[in-house]
């Protein structure tokens, strides 16, 4: 398959090369960035085909980043996925109107990611 | 949280260390920030900070696997959410269980490392008990959604139908809730058993409509039907299902699903990729999507960019950082070596290698700056711990302190940071035990009930200053000498005051009058002065009746390398590190005064000082023979002074440390050893030894 670009954004460093890890190992590119700004920085450098963000993280959080990004040229159709500890209705109530495709809840197991990587991006 | 292969822990694991060291960091910042809260006014930034912490924990400990840790941080969260959304009044009591928690958590932390004992299950849940019962006390906002059971029925499947998607729901579910197996229904009788229906009680706070939508997801919907249950029903004689890997623990408190898409999957780049594969085949690798503006062209490679964001440092072991500084310590001496041979050389004719040499020189004292620096660490990682430790014997001796730290920045090599955290942990305790008043005796005395320790550290030439000093009722030189006599110490009432302080460095010494836990045993002091001379350095301390006391700590910056005067004695060169030299004098004949038993004192500004010819101590052949043809170096140790009689000063120079021990044996009166210029070997000396024992002999003799 082309390669397939994931941005995956945590500002957690194990989580990050944990998804980084998995994802490649599933054959998708990742790109890793530590915070929401971070994350935008880096997907207006470059294409990503999808975005996987945690919420709670300094200087730009998740639900700012997925607003930043549909505003910004050639995200609006490049799926986003939450990937948040916080599962409760008010949360995803809120990421639905940033603009998010779909969440995932942390924990998640790597195989799980897989699979809903795979059910978005293809 | 379900691991499904042996293959995921292996992987898994490689990522454990960075958790651990996360997870440290986010207990640090907890810890600071809950010594730092003003529990009248919260900080709410403060609060939130605090939140996120255990919010960053727990996220790490559910994904790798710590059930326990995700547990306790689980708990703590709760609880604090309710803290910062004003639903739940903060108290020292919640201080406390969250300080408990921490120390907790890094004990969970450290068995997960391999560092440490288990901590006991029945501890665990004590303490989540604990401060889930804070919420119940608090304001009686609702908990979390009430768990009941429902009853999960899968099938009936056919033999055709692969037990693998039924597995993989099971697994996820368990992330709802606690999953129960019953018992199938019995066959019945003549019935083929064709048709396989399996039943499941599952006690979760999912509703049942999320949960027959969650279901959806993973199997047939005409192969699932979700009833409600009584609790407690059909759990009889029931067998626990776990999700794999033996969890078959909490559920996620808001019980949601743990995957949802917002739009219409039909709308996903992996379904329309799908619907049109041909056209997605032919456009090498971009994706199809129609009105999507190309970005720029991806210069870097996608795989190089995550390693950039954290290349803000690196794990370097101690090993290879010393063997480095010891060959850059070498090319100093080799360095040095050139120059002294160049210096006999005409520097008109061989300018071009005096330049040379003098670059060469710039050079490698840069290097060995730049060398040393790696292992130069801020000293707020030793007054980190101080917080903390003041809190809790603070709390313990009913005693209102502040701390205050000065100089945090302030750099010490990391071998020296961590010897010096035992000095300042008794030092600390010293003054929060004996220095410091009751809050009622300061208010009696006019001073504010909060007492106020202070911990600073600065760079005072070649040397590190740490201070610890207290505005306490400061020490008393009354009982201070009545010990010492008690003792058998030889003392009068003329000594000075820096004198009579520096008795209480004895062993054995204190004039606490009740043993505390804390401290007052009197085995503290003498350690401390012993740990510091060790260290290459001294201690010095400063009181006021009624005002406080200050101790002072003067290390060297560095282990490897000393400010040293070179001074001779017949054909021998010695280096006397520079810290102790008070000053160097040529004294007039009339000076020295001798007393019986052969010992000499010289005067100087009134004060008697021994006299400690280098010669003598050392049994090396002095060239000069009457005191005034010499010079004495007056040395300080600990408040005691000594005229060091030499033949000469050479010079002041700094000087590489090479440790006689490893390279000889232990010699008592040096410290170690360097190589000069000229490449023969100069000994360093141990000028508290020395001193100690010139003031020793003068006892004697008195």
């Amino acid at each position: 398959m082309a390669s397939i670009t994931v941005l995956a954004v945590d500002d957690s460093a194990s989580m990050r090369s944990m998804v980084s890890f998995t994802l490649k190992g599933a054959g998708y590119q990742v790109v890793e960035a530590v915070d929401g700004q971070d994350g935008l920085d880096k997907a207006r450098d470059r294409r990503v085909d999808l975005v996987l963000t945690d919420q709670n993280m300094p200087r730009m959080d998740g639900l700012t980043l997925i607003r930043s990004l549909r505003g910004t040229p050639g995200y609006q159709g490049v799926p986003i996925l939450m990937l948040t500890t916080e599962s409760s209705q008010e949360m995803k109530a809120k990421g639905k109107a940033a603009g998010a495709t779909g969440w995932l809840v942390k924990p998640f197991d790597p195989k799980q990611l897989v699979s809903v990587v795979r059910k978005v991006v293809g | 949280m379900a691991q499904n292969s042996g293959q995921n822990d292996g992987d898994m694991a490689q990522f454990h260390a960075m958790f651990f060291d996360e997870a440290a960091e986010h207990l640090e910042r907890m810890e600071a920030l809950l010594l730092e809260l003003d529990i009248e006014r919260a900080d709410s930034e403060q609060l939130n900070a605090i939140f996120r912490a255990a919010h960053s924990i727990k996220g790490g400990a559910g994904t790798f696997g710590f059930r326990d840790i995700a547990d306790l941080t689980h708990e703590m969260e709760t609880v604090f959410d309710r803290i910062r959304k004003g639903e739940m009044p903060l108290s020292p009591e919640l201080v406390n269980a969250f300080l408990t928690s921490g120390d907790m958590l890094k004990a969970l932390l450290a068995h997960s490392r391999g560092d440490g004992d288990a901590v006991a299950a029945e501890e665990v849940d004590a303490l989540c008990a604990r401060l889930r019962a804070f919420l119940e006390d608090g304001s009686g906002t609702a908990s979390a959604a009430q768990r009941h059971a429902l009853e999960l029925i899968f099938g009936p499947f056919d033999a055709r139908f692969s037990s693998k998607d039924v597995d993989a729901a099971l697994s996820d579910l368990a992330d709802f809730g606690v999953m129960q197996e019953l018992p199938q229904d019995p066959p019945k009788k003549g019935g083929r058993k064709k048709a396989v229906e399996r039943r499941f009680r599952i006690l979760t706070e999912v509703s049942q409509s999320d949960m027959v939508d969650a279901l959806g997801f993973m199997l047939p919907t005409d192969k699932v039907k979700v009833n409600a249950l009584e609790p407690g029903a059909g759990s009889a004689g029931a067998q626990l299902v776990s999700g794999g890997a033996g969890d078959a623990g909490e559920t996620q408190a808001d019980g949601a699903e743990s995957f949802g898409l917002f739009v219409d999957a039909a709308t996903l780049p992996a379904n329309r990729a799908a619907a049109a594969k041909g056209a997605q085949d032919a456009a090498a690798g971009a994706p199809a999507k129609a009105g999507v503006t190309p970005l720029r062209r991806d210069a870097k490679p996608a795989t190089g960019a995550g390693a950039s964001a954290d290349a803000a440092s690196i794990r370097v072991s101690v090993q290879k950082v010393d063997q480095l500084i010891n060959l850059v310590g070498e090319l100093v001496i080799t360095q040095a070596m050139l120059a002294q041979t160049a210096s006999t050389a005409d520097p008109v004719l061989y300018e071009t290698l005096f330049n040379g040499l003098a670059q060469l020189q710039r050079n490698s004292r840069d290097l060995q700056e730049a060398a040393m620096s790696i292992r130069m660490l801020p000293m707020s990682f030793v007054f980190s711990r101080f917080p903390r430790v003041v809190h809790d014997v603070a709390a313990k001796l009913g005693k209102e302190v502040e701390l205050r730290t000065v100089g945090e920045g302030t750099e010490l090599d990391k071998g020296l940071i961590e010897r010096n955290t035992d000095p300042l942990t008794h030092l600390v305790r010293n003054s929060l035990d004996h220095g410091l008043e009751s809050p009622d005796e300061r208010e009696a005395a006019g001073k504010p009930r909060k007492g106020a320790i202070t911990l600073r550290a600065y760079h005072q030439g070649g040397a590190i200053v740490i201070e610890v000093s207290d505005d306490g009722r400061g020490l008393s030189r009354e009982k201070i000498l009545a010990k010492a006599r008690e003792r058998g110490m030889a003392v009068s009432d003329g000594m000075s005051d820096a004198e009579v302080w520096a008795l209480i460095f004895e062993a054995g010494f204190s004039t606490a009058e009740q043993v505390t836990d804390v401290s007052g045993r009197g085995v503290g002091m003498d350690v401390v002065r012993r740990n510091i001379q060790e260290m290459g350095g001294r201690v010095e301390i400063e009181s006021a009746a009624g005002i406080g006391s200050r101790i002072s700590i003067k290390l060297p910056l560095t282990l490897a390398i000393l400010d040293g005067m070179s001074v001779r004695v017949g054909g021998d060169v010695f280096i006397i590190p520079l810290g102790y030299i008070s000053e160097s004098l040529q004294p007039t004949a009339d000076a020295i005064k001798s007393l019986a038993g052969g010992q000499h004192v010289v005067a100087v500004r009134g004060d008697y000082l021994p006299v400690l010819s280098l010669a003598q101590a050392f049994n090396a052949r002095a060239e000069v023979e009457r005191y005034e043809q010499g010079i004495l170096v007056i040395l300080e140790s600990e408040g005691a002074k000594t005229a060091l009689f030499v033949d000469g000063l050479v010079g002041q120079h700094q000087v590489v440390i090479k440790s006689l021990e490893t390279n000889y044996r232990k010699v008592a009166g040096v410290s170690g050893a360097t190589i000069m210029g000229d490449g023969r070997v100069a000994m360093i000396l141990d000028v508290a030894h020395l001193v100690g024992l010139a003031n020793s002999r003068l006892g004697k003799a008195a």
